[in-house]
């Protein structure tokens, strides 16, 4: 569907993107994920024909796109400040795009009210562009580029500047829409909880460069670089000696942990001298007086932090020479562990983590 | 709100300063209603003849012409570089914008008399000669600082994605221009135009160095200060003129005003 | 794609193009002509300085330029101290009509320069409204003679014709003063009037220092207000430059006076930036 091939961008002497070789498919929620400067909305500029390559190439459904401007494109977009035409209504910012194409007034009009109830926004067509919330500002910025029937609809951190209630409303309603029309997103974030819940695959970008592609799941739990575990969610980098390579095994001493083997993901090739073990948070567990697991670990409490659903205990273990993140839900007390106390923690032997580099 | 002893001796200095800024401005129109040829208290009654007087004088109603085609052409040619200079000036990053936008904004920290002698003895110098067209030259080079001024504050609170989002609903540039950048500038343009405009009317020295044989409104006041008789007719006309220039600097505040609240709804 | 540097140029070019023919051009021919000699209407090209020993040399021209640098000076702080409580009033206590407020001050500023002066000729006069009203108050038995053409009536009405213009500069420099720092201040345990001066007066420099040039320049080189309402003891330098590119056509001099005018001008703003800029170090 979209074909980026060997994409380079640079402004003067600074990269802004470069060596970006990627395959969108069609249908497909696509996510450009990093933090700010890593040239993800420069690529979905690219992608829009807002700005060229200054080399590689581009083609969305099999046509190069090299010369074609913004307004030719089979792409629309959603712009992060919505750039809603504060001189137009509602139904006349929908419109705009429409009054390109050769329409009657009744075809034009089924258009523009068929996007509206889409997004919900019916009986507010007749509002100034000015006078709309942030949330019905982004409906519209949607409607109006959705109802031009594009291809692909690029998304350029389209929840930003919605409040975490409305965005995590939007998150669902945003993704029931594309799979209800079933066309391409490519959205650009830098809230990784908004890539992993809505996306089918994601990018995750840093200094101009693709760090991993992967699914939700795959990139949350086998993040292939230490920058990516760590940009998405918490994860406990553990101190390792000799580690080896043992037929389909990583092997590591882990201090505390004893030896641990992991396997390796198919035909990967994994430098022992470059590679990282770690542990999510939430894969280590608080151990009750009468539990008993088979895998067990000791260490004392150094603090407590409250989230609400979860506590967040920073444990010393005995060998690491950084503390561990243990994240546990609060049904079974472990907002009430004093600090200073011993407990055991328990894991299981395939929670760990395996990074290359 | 407070009211602390301080803050409203503050308040009451503040009045009269306004007070005593307006006092010579509200004393003209006071004095062209007097009937009496001096301009002094007690006033002696009401009276239109004064007014009246500078019906029929075709040497004002000249210059009262030429000032007029002198301001449109001023205004419409500072607002139109203006325009340029704005956009460069917010939307496009380059090495020396600064000390290109401080040459075009130089007109404004220059004494006056200094850019009119240079003006005159250039144009005099290539074989000019002094007409309606080297006082416009004068003031388009003089209202174009407050063009920009205006524009960029327009131009300002304008959002690059608003021109990229109607491109990218398949507007070609021309259409872009006609249907979104144009519309939403328009009052910060219409502004302009107004802004440059007053200024023009009002300018005095350039026009006077500059005008030749076509005297402006405020060259023919000049000339008319010479004679004491005429004083009255002067204060009706400087009157009048003041009063255009209230008129079309609280319409284009007015302007200023929408588009700042149209922009702001973002 | 041509750069964003390259774009930026050609859009700025048609302005920036019209300034240097019009402005930059001519100032560089007024140097050159203040280099030169005129004798009746031929121009002698070549090199002198003779036009700027005439102008720094004769008393004539040097008390001109030097009564020109006074009034501006005294017209320039007068303004400023005037204007700062009214700029001062606006930013902190002009609530949402701050607009409004500024709208209000600056519009005689953009009304009727030649007018507002003939305004002042009429206050100021013998048989003037300041004189007649005095009188018919009783609290004087003859007119002064002493309010119009003299250099107070010049400073007077200068004064009034740029004091809305100096309370711009000082009002947005106000209006960028971070009002935590009062707060900080405040709960440091300074009092309102050393709040004032510890805090928001010397982190409003810049524009007090703005506002005394955007008025002292423009001044020194006032023609019409001198000519006006100055008489005898008010003309000044505008006036002689005046006088040599018209009735006395010696262009040269006139272009070496233009000259040497601006010169002491930017010199004195340039000692009053490298002034804030000494306060500024001393402040750290």
């Amino acid at each position: 569907m979209i074909n980026i091939s060997n994409v380079g961008r640079r402004y003067g002497t600074f990269v802004a993107l470069e060596d970006i070789d990627l395959q969108i498919k069609a249908g497909e929620f696509f996510s450009l994920l990093g933090p700010s400067g890593c040239g993800k909305t420069t690529l979905l500029r690219l992608i829009g024909g807002f700005d060229v390559p200054s080399s590689g190439s581009i083609s969305i459904d099999g046509a190069p796109m090299s010369g074609v401007p913004a307004n030719h494109r089979p792409t629309n977009m959603v712009f992060q400040s919505y750039a809603i035409f504060p001189h137009l209504n509602v139904a006349e910012n929908v419109a705009f795009g429409l009054n390109i194409l050769n329409l009657t007034k009744a075809e034009k009009q089924a258009r523009v009210d068929e996007a509206l109830s889409r997004v919900r926004l019916v009986g507010l067509g007749s509002r100034m562009g000015s006078q709309l919330s942030g949330g019905q500002r982004q409906r519209v910025a949607l409607a109006r580029a959705l109802v031009m029937k594009p291809k692909v609809l690029l998304l350029d951190e389209p929840l930003s500047a919605l409040d975490k209630k409305l965005r995590e409303e939007m998150q669902v309603e945003l993704r029931q829409l594309q799979q209800d029309i079933g066309i391409t997103f490519v959205l650009v974030t830098h809230d990784q909880y908004e890539a992993l819940a809505m996306s089918d695959r994601i990018a995750v970008m840093f200094d101009g460069k693709i760090a991993q592609i992967a699914k939700p799941q795959e990139i949350y739990q086998n993040p292939t670089s230490r920058r990516v575990a760590d940009f998405l969610g918490g994860m406990n980098f553990l101190e390792t000696a000799n580690m080896r390579l043992l037929g389909e095994n990583v092997v590591a001493d882990v201090a505390g942990f004893g030896t641990i083997a992991n396997k390796r993901r198919g035909d990967e090739m994994i430098d022992p001298a470059k590679a990282t073990l770690g542990i999510r948070p939430e894969r280590l567990r608080i151990q009750w007086e009468d539990e008993k697991a088979k895998n067990e670990i000791s260490g004392k409490v150094l603090s407590r932090h409250y989230f609400g659903e979860v506590t967040n205990l920073v444990v010393q273990v005995e060998g690491q020479p950084r503390p561990l993140s243990v994240v546990e839900t609060n049904d079974f007390g472990a907002d009430g562990i004093p600090v200073g106390s011993l407990v055991r923690i328990a894991y299981d032997e395939d929670a760990f983590v395996l990074m290359k580099e | 709100m407070s009211t602390s002893p301080a803050r409203k001796i503050l308040w009451a200095y503040v009045v009269l300063y306004i007070v005593i800024l307006y006092f010579p401005v509200v004393l003209l129109p006071i004095f062209s209603f007097n009937d009496s040829a001096t301009p002094t208290f007690p006033l002696k009654g009401f009276t239109f003849k004064w007014y009246e007087g500078l019906i029929g004088n075709e040497t004002m109603l000249k210059a009262a012409r030429n000032s007029l085609i002198v301001g449109s052409v001023a205004s419409v040619g500072s607002t139109i570089l203006g325009i340029c200079a704005a956009r460069a000036i917010t939307r496009y990053r380059f090495r020396g914008k600064s000390a290109a936008s401080g040459l075009i904004m130089a007109p404004l920290f220059l004494p006056e008399i200094i850019i009119a002698i240079s003006l005159l003895v250039v144009l005099l110098g290539i074989g000019a000669n002094l007409s309606l067209t080297t006082v416009m030259l004068g003031h388009l080079l003089i209202c174009l600082p407050y063009s920009v001024t205006v524009l960029v504050s327009g131009f300002e609170g304008f959002d690059p994605s608003l021109e990229e989002a109607a491109q990218d609903l398949g507007a070609k540039p021309l259409r872009v221009l006609r249907l979104v950048t144009l519309p939403i500038l328009a009052p910060a343009i219409l502004s302009s135009l107004l802004v440059a405009f007053t200024i023009s009317l009002d300018e005095f020295i350039l026009a006077f160095f500059l005008s030749g044989s076509e005297p402006t409104l405020p060259v023919y006041i000049w000339g008319q200060l010479r004679f004491a008789a005429k004083l009255p007719n002067v204060l009706a006309l400087g009157s009048l003129l003041i009063a255009a220039s209230l008129i079309l600097l609280t319409t284009a505040e007015i302007m200023r005003r929408r588009a700042e609240r149209r922009l702001a709804g973002r | 794609m041509r750069s964003e540097a390259t774009r930026g140029w050609l859009v700025i070019s048609a302005p920036l193009l019209y300034a240097l023919l019009l402005l930059i051009g001519p100032i560089i021919v007024i140097l050159a002509n203040s280099f030169w000699t005129q004798d009746y209407l031929t121009i002698d090209r070549t090199f002198t300085l003779d036009n700027y020993r005439a102008a720094l040399g004769e008393p004539i021209y040097r008390d001109l330029l030097f009564r020109s640098l006074k009034v501006s000076a005294i017209v320039s702080v007068v303004t400023v101290i005037l204007a700062y409580p009214v700029a001062y009033f606006i930013s902190f206590h002009g609530g949402r009509a701050k607009g409004l407020w500024i709208f209000i001050i600056t519009v005689p500023f953009w009304t009727g320069y030649l007018l507002r002066i003939l305004s002042w000729k009429v206050i100021l006069g013998y048989k003037g409204v300041l004189n007649s009203a005095l009188l018919g108050l009783g609290v004087i038995s003859e007119p002064l003679e002493t309010l119009l053409y003299s250099l107070n009536a010049v400073i007077i009405t200068l004064a009034h014709s740029w004091a809305a213009f100096a309370i711009l500069p000082i009002y947005v420099s106000l209006e960028k003063l971070d009002r935590t720092l009062l707060e900080a201040a405040a709960d440091l345990g300074q009092g309102p009037i050393r709040q004032f001066l510890r805090v928001t007066l010397p982190l409003t420099l810049p524009g007090v220092i703005a506002a005394l040039l955007i008025v002292m320049i423009p001044t020194v080189g006032d023609y019409v207000t001198p000519k006006l309402v100055g008489g005898k003891d008010g003309v000044m330098i505008a006036n002689a430059i005046q006088v040599q590119f018209g009735k006395a056509s010696n262009w040269p001099l006139g272009a070496a006076l233009a000259v040497t005018t601006m010169i002491i001008v930017s010199m004195s703003a340039a000692l009053m930036v490298l002034a804030l800029q000494l306060f500024r170090r001393l402040m750290k």
